[in-house]
């Protein structure tokens, strides 16, 4: 489905899009997921900021990545709308990088890092294009900013978890968008990784870039994130998170699941 | 090797190789997919095609025949994904009720038709008749292949393979990178805008391309094989994409020519008058590969994963 037939309109025939903020790197408005009957995303509306590091937060079966998806357009939506930059998503494709989930692949196919890292090179090389020398240089840099460039050659089966998530990484930096979208990058990494990732992540914030990661662990967020997005399947709230980090917002997300001594231990707005 | 090579050997040791190898190319990727029973339900549903298609039309032409195994393949992946939705079943179950359902049917059709004056049977669905496809015309043993008048009396078979083999084989290497993206990672090419479901549906109906192709020539058995053991085997010797699609063609050449070769003469050697089947033989020779590979091969750590994909 493409995000053309997405497009709602208003009944005097303009389309709603006109609504969406065109600075926010990505918007969304009614956008609905549904697996079989039960609705994943109910009417979502969501408006990231530009130049920022946004989370996306709610419990597990909240509809998190399912929101990623969807904005992607991955899984098709029964409705809604998605601007990236104003823009549908068939015209922005080049200005978005996605790092899905490390456990959605299988490790064992009979690639290598460097490989992998040039994946995210496919647009600019189609079909035949040769990899030329600074194809393969871009690659590289890519994998030197995650500190893997010594695993280039290495057997992508190889890696540990956390050099996975980096390889993940380094092929959406290779990218050279201006949107990175991220499913739980830290799901399972080591301390190591997770450091060299929000490094990662905050370099691309100074040069003015977006990011927007799926993330579960709350006692992170203030540290990591300046825009927090609540979501368990319909839109929970969202702000910057010195001000829409409250232990109100996380209640109403998480109902009754999270205990008031998981609350006593985040940095959380107005506290 | 003279003039009886030639007019004996050669056109069904070819026959098989393009076979093999058509079956073997979009066996990787299937593979690599998990979804290497796609090529083993194609090659079951073939044989109701064909016989629905002799039915109607009185003939085992090679055209009808095409279009009735194409059709039979065609129902079949509907009626898979029909039962996955409305029975909510897992794939691959889905899959083994239909080609095992409508290759009984075959069967059954086949039984109660008349195709005695025809050659159409299921030992012939089976193993094909890649002994008789031989080539009694190159009477001149080598110069026959620059005889116009004995290469007019080529096999059908033969040009029908190789181009199948070759339409794969350029289908293959000008989708090569958008097929090994979309295998290897289905979520990060879906968002750099692959059209990921379009790329899984053409790998499909080129393996099945190649099922309908090989299996008037060399039958089911060898279809199956070849869409699994040379990838498997070759998966098992490296770990580059690259190198496993060439050795799944080398090791399907490899199987084609030397089952060939052993059904024909490996009895004598024994020391028995008798030849044995050649589709049998080619199928049994790709499985000892992979056997091998499984045993010997450096990268054997996914043996479960390729015998049981």
């Amino acid at each position: 489905m493409t995000a053309e037939t997405l497009t709602l309109a208003a009944t005097d025939g303009t389309a709603t899009a006109a609504g969406l903020d065109p600075s926010s790197p990505l918007a969304v408005r009614g956008l609905t997921v549904s697996y079989g009957e039960k609705p994943a995303l109910f009417s979502v509306d969501a408006t990231f900021p530009a130049g920022a590091m946004s989370a996306i937060v709610g419990p597990n079966g909240a509809g998190k990545s399912t929101f990623l998806k969807a904005a992607l357009g991955l899984i098709p939506a029964v409705s809604g709308e998605v601007r990236i930059f104003g823009a549908p998503l068939s015209a922005a494709r080049d200005r978005i990088a996605y790092v899905p989930q490390r456990a959605s692949i299988d490790w064992d196919f009979p690639t290598t890092v460097i490989d992998v890292v040039l994946m995210g090179r496919y647009r600019k090389l189609g079909l035949f294009r040769r990899v030329s020398r600074s194809e393969r240089a871009a690659a590289l840099e890519a994998l030197d900013r995650v500190g893997m460039e010594a695993f280039a050659d290495r057997q992508i089966g190889q890696l540990s978890g956390g050099q996975q998530q980096r390889v993940f990484l380094a092929r959406a930096l290779a990218q050279e968008a201006e949107l990175y979208l991220l499913d739980e990058p830290f799901a399972g990494v080591d301390a190591a990784t997770e450091k060299a990732i929000i490094d990662v992540l905050k370099s691309l914030k100074a040069q003015g870039k977006s990011v927007i990661a799926v993330h579960h662990d709350l006692s992170t967020v203030a540290d990591y994130f300046d825009h927090v997005f609540f979501v368990n399947v319909r839109a929970m709230g969202e702000g910057p998170v010195d001000r829409a980090f409250t232990p109100g917002a996380l209640a109403q997300t998480y109902g009754g699941r999270l205990a008031a001594t998981h609350l006593d231990q985040l940095t959380l707005a107005g506290g | 090797m003279g003039a009886e090579f030639v007019q004996f050997s050669l056109t069904p040791i070819l026959i098989g190789t393009f076979a093999a190898i058509a079956c073997a190319l979009p066996g990787n990727f299937l593979i690599l997919r998990r979804q290497a029973l796609i090529g083993d339900a194609i090659s079951h549903v073939v044989l109701p095609g064909i016989v629905v298609a002799f039915l109607l039309t009185g003939t085992v032409a090679a055209l009808p025949m095409l279009l009735g195994a194409g059709g039979a393949a065609l129902v079949a992946v509907v009626l898979i994904e029909a039962i996955r939705r409305v029975g909510r079943i897992e794939p691959g179950a889905a899959m083994g009720v239909v080609f095992t359902a409508l290759f009984a049917g075959g069967v059954l059709l086949l039984e109660q038709s008349d195709t005695s004056r025809v050659h159409l049977d299921v030992e012939h669905a089976l193993m094909g008749n890649l002994e008789t496809l031989i080539w009694l015309r190159a009477g001149d043993g080598w110069a026959s292949l620059a005889d116009p008048v004995a290469l007019a009396h080529l096999p059908d078979e033969l040009p029908r393979m190789a181009v199948a083999a070759a339409l794969i084989a350029a289908l293959t290497v000008i989708f090569w990178r958008p097929l090994k993206l979309s295998t290897f990672d289905e979520g990060f090419a879906r968002a750099i805008g692959l059209p990921v479901s379009a790329i899984g549906l053409g790998l499909v109906i080129a393996a099945a391309v190649a099922a309908v192709a090989a299996f008037d020539a060399v039958g089911s058995i060898i279809v199956i094989a070849m869409f699994i053991c040379p990838p498997a085997a070759a998966r098992l010797m490296t770990n580059s994409l690259a190198r496993q699609v060439w050795l799944s063609v080398g090791f399907a050449t490899l199987s084609a020519v030397a089952g060939y070769v052993l059904a024909g003469y490996g009895p004598l050697w024994l020391g028995f008058d008798n030849a044995v089947s050649a589709a049998g033989m080619i199928a049994t020779v790709s499985g000892v590969i992979l056997g091998l590979a499984c045993l010997f091969g450096p990268h054997r750590r996914r043996v479960g994963v390729a015998a049981g994909a």
